[in-house]
């Protein structure tokens, strides 16, 4: 007997939380003891009381597993409000990265020519090494990675996604 | 405004929420609260035996009174031995608050002595958890936790509450209003949603009602209105294990539990339906058998206050989230307002009627020794006109009495459906007694599930509990040998019930009565026996020891595939099957 791979979609939700002690291990946790995925997770707290946080989960399932996640996280007692952002329409996806490459001659020039192209700042450098600071989309943080990759990579920092509605109305 | 202790606190915010009966034991972090009790006499503590004793007692309270059960225990062993009961209420969807000790709060994550992290261990076995770091915060969590712990689906709430917070001082004004905004459930249902599943239970021609413990939890009223539009359709009903007493078994429409163990009419008529109204119930694994053969040409319904429930192992057509007792009262009111009449349904109880004469609970009678199941009907007709609580264990005994005992009315069955705890039994029954001193209460055991929390015979004879134990004894952890019986060719890996103690010796040590019976002749005479004494009773019934129970889906198997009597049983099973379960 062998175990069946089920096939997968990547779902974007956003979770208004209320900010108190156990609320991400409350979710996180939901996340690992009902077999879910987690790709990426952020959080940090969103209200000028500091009572209320927004978490950015970056998940995959099948479409069935993803509406059990979405009532899943909404029977939690902290959780507000979920809203699944791949589901719900246009909307922005934005990551942070820090990447540190070393290297000198050709190939530091060619490090710093690529990250120009790709908008990424210079936020550290010594004679044989640069961090760049680089915003966008996943797919444009993993292409630079790549390029970085051949030219001296050392390492990563990324923030995982974060992600809001399009238009006036809140996510 | 006057300060007062956490510990004081606790018990005014406690008593404010009318709570009269808690279950614990007490120790070193919890000392200030059972000092705070000593001093408030209008509230009964159980001392139980051990912290799981006192978790299933407050879930038997809970069950059969549908108040909101409260366990107190301390730091470290004290919260840990309880979990499996939190977890149990948690499947089971029963009101609980769970208060327990922890170390001063200096101290948390020192590893102290007696220190557990609670609120980790708990929070994916409770609805919610807190730990307390504040005095001041104590009237305002344990409103909370009452109101989330019985609002919505029902669940076990736990309250962590370290010493020093116990022993600090805060203001308290206990006619403060501490009312909660952030759980708000869904109660009544949507009007077009409920108008269309009104409709579809009017047009079916083989309609069906699938009701589970939702209907027990929602109160009352849910079950009386569900004998209404059950008379109004005409259509049949079945029940989970968890909504047994829902519909009374003597009505004719009632075609006993389903799923696994349940009757080969109530399988039949699910699998075959054409419209399938599910009420308070979740599609559980044990109900459903294979799912792509479950009730394969059915529009289904399904009504839940928990919207996690829908469509998480059943596609249904029609969600409805909602208190499911208040949106049955719609759907009458709607039938009755819009003058409808059920379709005709004799061809479908004619298909019914053949299913049910099978004789799916038909069992081989013995003259020499106790069939387990006769002893259970036996039970049945000597006790039912007491309307009596049944708890049970887990195992083939908890089967039987589902198939063989017979409910009129709700909160008189309280079983361990969706974990299914062994030892849950005995501390239930003494919760129920608790609840309803004047109550015949019946814990129907097995011999090896009483073991698990047999220590509990202490608490009944404390507190004069005349509660009476029923261990259908066949030497066996049944289930677990049928299932190797069926599964694994009969090799009874650690199944036989070694060593087992002298139940009737056992009884006199702790001051019950002990009866024991193994001649079906003298059954009745020994259970009127039982019956007839005011106190505490073991009854030790020496059963046939291999009777399998059935009718069974096998692992794996759809409703229109199960095993009976009559069948030859195989002794395998293919690797797919034997991982389900």
């Amino acid at each position: 007997m062998h175990i069946l791979e089920e096939i997968a979609e990547r779902h974007v939700l956003t979770l208004t939380v209320d900010n108190e002690a156990g609320t991400l291990a409350r979710i996180a946790g939901m996340f690992t003891s009902r077999g879910y995925n987690i790709d990426s997770l952020t959080v940090a707290d969103i209200s000028e009381d500091h009572a209320v946080s927004r978490i950015t989960i970056v998940t995959n399932g099948p479409p069935e597993v993803i509406d059990q996640i979405i009532a899943q996280c909404e029977r939690l007692i902290p959780v507000h409000k979920v809203t699944d952002l791949t589901d719900a329409g246009p909307h922005v996806e934005r990551e942070l990265a820090l990447v540190k490459v070393s290297g000198s001659g050709e190939r530091r020039v060619e490090a710093m020519r690529l990250a120009d192209i790709y908008r990424a700042r210079v936020i550290d450098a010594t004679v044989s090494s640069f961090i760049f600071e680089i915003t966008g989309g996943p797919d444009k943080i993993d292409t630079f990675i790549a390029l970085m990759r051949e030219l001296g990579l050392v390492e990563v920092g990324r923030t995982g996604i974060v992600g809001l509605m399009r238009g006036a109305e809140p996510s | 405004m006057p300060e007062k202790s956490g510990a004081d606190i606790l018990i005014e915010s406690l008593l404010a929420q009318g709570v009269d009966t808690v279950f614990g034991y007490p120790g070193g972090a919890v000392l200030p609260i059972y000092d705070a009790l000593f001093q408030h006499p209008k509230i009964r503590h159980v001392l139980v035996r051990h912290e799981a004793g006192a978790a299933h007692a407050a879930e038997g309270y809970a069950r059969s009174t549908g108040k909101p059960g409260v366990v107190l225990v301390t730091s470290g062993p004290g919260a840990t031995n309880a979990v499996t009961g939190i977890a149990d209420a948690f499947l089971d969807s029963i009101p609980m608050v769970v208060l327990t000790g922890q170390v001063a709060t200096n101290l948390i994550g020192s590893d102290a002595f007696q220190e557990a992290d609670t609120v980790g261990i708990t929070r994916h076995c409770s609805k919610h958890n807190y730990l307390v770091k504040a005095p001041s915060e104590l009237g305002h969590v344990i409103a909370e936790a009452f109101h989330i712990a019985t609002q919505g689906r029902p669940g076990p709430v736990v309250v962590d509450i370290p010493k020093n917070v116990q022993v600090a001082t805060a203001e308290f004004d206990r006619h403060q209003p501490n009312a909660t905004k952030r759980y708000v459930p869904a109660a009544e249902a949507d009007f077009a949603a409920i108008t269309q599943a009104v409709e579809l239970l009017a047009n079916a021609k083989a309609p069906i009602f699938y009701t589970g413990g939702g209907i027990i939890n929602s109160g009352p009223d849910a079950s009386s209105a569900l004998r209404e539009l059950a008379a109004l359709s005409g259509a049949p009903v079945t029940s989970t294990l968890m909504g047994l007493g829902a519909f009374p078994a003597s009505d004719p429409a009632w075609l006993g539990m389903l799923g696994m163990h349940g009757t080969y009419e109530a399988n039949m008529a699910m699998n075959q339906c054409d419209v399938m109204l599910c009420l308070g119930a979740r599609f559980d694994d044990r109900v459903t058998g294979r799912l792509d053969a479950f009730s394969p040409n059915s529009t289904k319904v399904h009504i839940d206050i928990d919207r996690s429930s829908i469509n998480k192992t059943i596609r249904v057509d029609l969600p409805i989230v909602a208190d499911v007792g208040k949106a049955i009262r719609q759907m009458i009111t709607i039938w009755n307002s819009r003058k409808l009449q059920a379709q005709n349904l004799e061809e479908w109880w004619a298909r019914i009627k053949g299913w049910r004469s099978v004789g799916s609970l038909n069992y081989p009678a013995s003259q020499s020794e106790i069939m387990p199941q006769y002893a259970i009907e036996r039970l049945y007709e000597l006790t039912k006109h007491r309307s009596p609580i049944i708890t049970t264990e887990v195992g083939q005994h908890q089967m039987w009495a589902a198939q063989h005992f017979h409910f009129e009315a709700p909160n008189k069955w309280l079983t361990s459906g969706g974990l299914g705890t062994m030892g849950y039994g005995l501390p239930a029954a003494i919760g129920a007694q608790m609840g309803d001193p004047d109550a015949l209460v019946i814990d129907i055991a097995g011999e090896a599930s009483i073991q698990m929390n047999i220590q509990e015979m202490g608490t009944a004879s404390q507190y004069r509990l005349p509660v009476k134990v029923f261990i259908i004894n066949n030497e066996w952890m049944g289930m677990v040998r049928q299932w190797q019986q069926l599964t694994y060719e009969s090799r009874y890996s650690n199944s036989y019930s070694d060593s087992l103690p002298d139940f009737v010796a056992l009884a006199e040590a702790y001051g019950w009565k002990g009866i024991r019976c193994s001649d079906p002749a003298k059954l009745d005479e020994a259970i009127a026996e039982m019956l007839a004494y005011d106190g505490p009773v073991m009854f030790d019934c020496r059963v046939s020891k291999e009777a399998n129970c059935f009718p069974m889906i096998p692992s794996g198997a759809a409703h229109t595939e199960m095993i009976l009597h009559s069948d030859e049983v195989t002794g395998t099973m293919d690797d797919e099957a034997k991982a389900l379960v």
